[in-house]
């Protein structure tokens, strides 16, 4: 974060003009984009593949899964709100828009963790069959990225209590952001992929 | 670095802080919840079975670039920060697209 804070604060550019920072996040993201495609691949291929249960329509709870995309999806319109506080140097609007999407990735993360919870009773596990092994691994590697997100953005919270997040950290803020819509999207296609064409 | 510098640079700065205002974020955050609702409500139409995956995957793919232009900024950002995304994104479409065709799609491979 302090590497980060420091990136922000002597604006670093590229020859195009282009901030070093936020570059080379961009260049992270679409890393990450891989990542999760072969994760998303690999359930897509073994889909319907399990010789035995639980299948997925015998565990998924769509209901709870649409109430957590909510959530998710409106964490990401309070992290717009926080980096617009944060860009007017508005310091209660940036404590305030931080802790709520802090606040909603955790109660994403607590869907999941009541939903994995369920699936283990259900007789579902990483070892289950094809269906578990893939389902837990590409869920899990997203919820392990939420839990990062919620981290981070807790950690900005502190340094914006203390009085130590100004407007001309703007871009360590942005940069989060780009962190956290980026794990909403990647959410979005799991919804669709995973859950709901089913 | 900072000494460094060079006028376009400052342009660029300037531009990348041009995004959209409050009220823009909450029409976009309106707009994602009705297409999610819209893919649920979907999905439990018995009759749209045959054609669900099109529909599904046309509104997951409008949230997705609701959130990447507006909320990710680069309707509003340098182009080169959508080339640095859309380029492996693009290979990982490919590929998801590519393993689905050969193993589900393809008899017998």
């Amino acid at each position: 974060m302090n590497h980060a804070a420091a990136a922000s604060s002597d604006h670093h550019y590229t020859a195009t003009g282009l901030n070093t920072f936020k570059l080379g996040f961009w260049t992270l993201i679409g890393s990450e984009s891989l990542f999760f495609a072969s994760l998303i691949s690999t359930y897509m291929v073994y889909k319907g593949e399990s010789v035995r249960g639980p299948f997925p329509s015998d565990v998924f709870n769509i209901p709870l899964t649409s109430f957590s995309t909510f959530v998710l999806l409106m964490s990401s319109l309070m992290m717009v709100l926080a980096l617009a506080a944060v860009q007017r140097g508005d310091r209660k609007g940036s404590l305030l828009w931080l802790f709520m999407t802090a606040l909603f990735g955790s109660i994403f993360l607590g869907c999941q963790a009541y939903e994995f919870t369920h699936f283990y009773h259900a007789g579902l596990t990483l070892g289950t069959n094809v269906f578990g092994s893939s389902f837990f691994i590409l869920t899990g590697f997203h919820g392990a990225h939420v839990l990062m997100g919620v981290i981070w953005l807790l950690i900005l919270w502190v340094q914006a209590l203390r009085g130590q997040l100004g407007a001309k950290d703007a871009l360590t803020v942005e940069v989060a952001g780009l962190y956290w819509h980026f794990v909403d999207i990647v959410w979005i296609a799991i919804f669709t992929l995973i859950y709901l064409l089913d | 670095m900072a000494d460094n510098r060079s006028g376009a640079a400052h342009e660029v700065a300037h531009q990348e802080h041009g995004h959209p205002g409050a009220r823009t974020y909450i029409m976009v955050a309106l707009v994602l919840t009705i297409i999610t609702a819209a893919e649920v409500a979907v999905a439990y139409v018995p009759s749209l079975r045959p054609v669900l995956a099109y529909i599904l995957i046309t509104l997951s793919a409008a949230k997705f670039a609701l959130v990447v232009m507006y909320y990710m900024h680069l309707k509003f950002d340098s182009r080169i920060f959508s080339g640095v995304f859309l380029a492996p994104f693009s290979l990982a479409l490919l590929v998801v697209v590519a393993l689905v065709i050969l193993f589900k799609l393809i008899p017998f491979v």
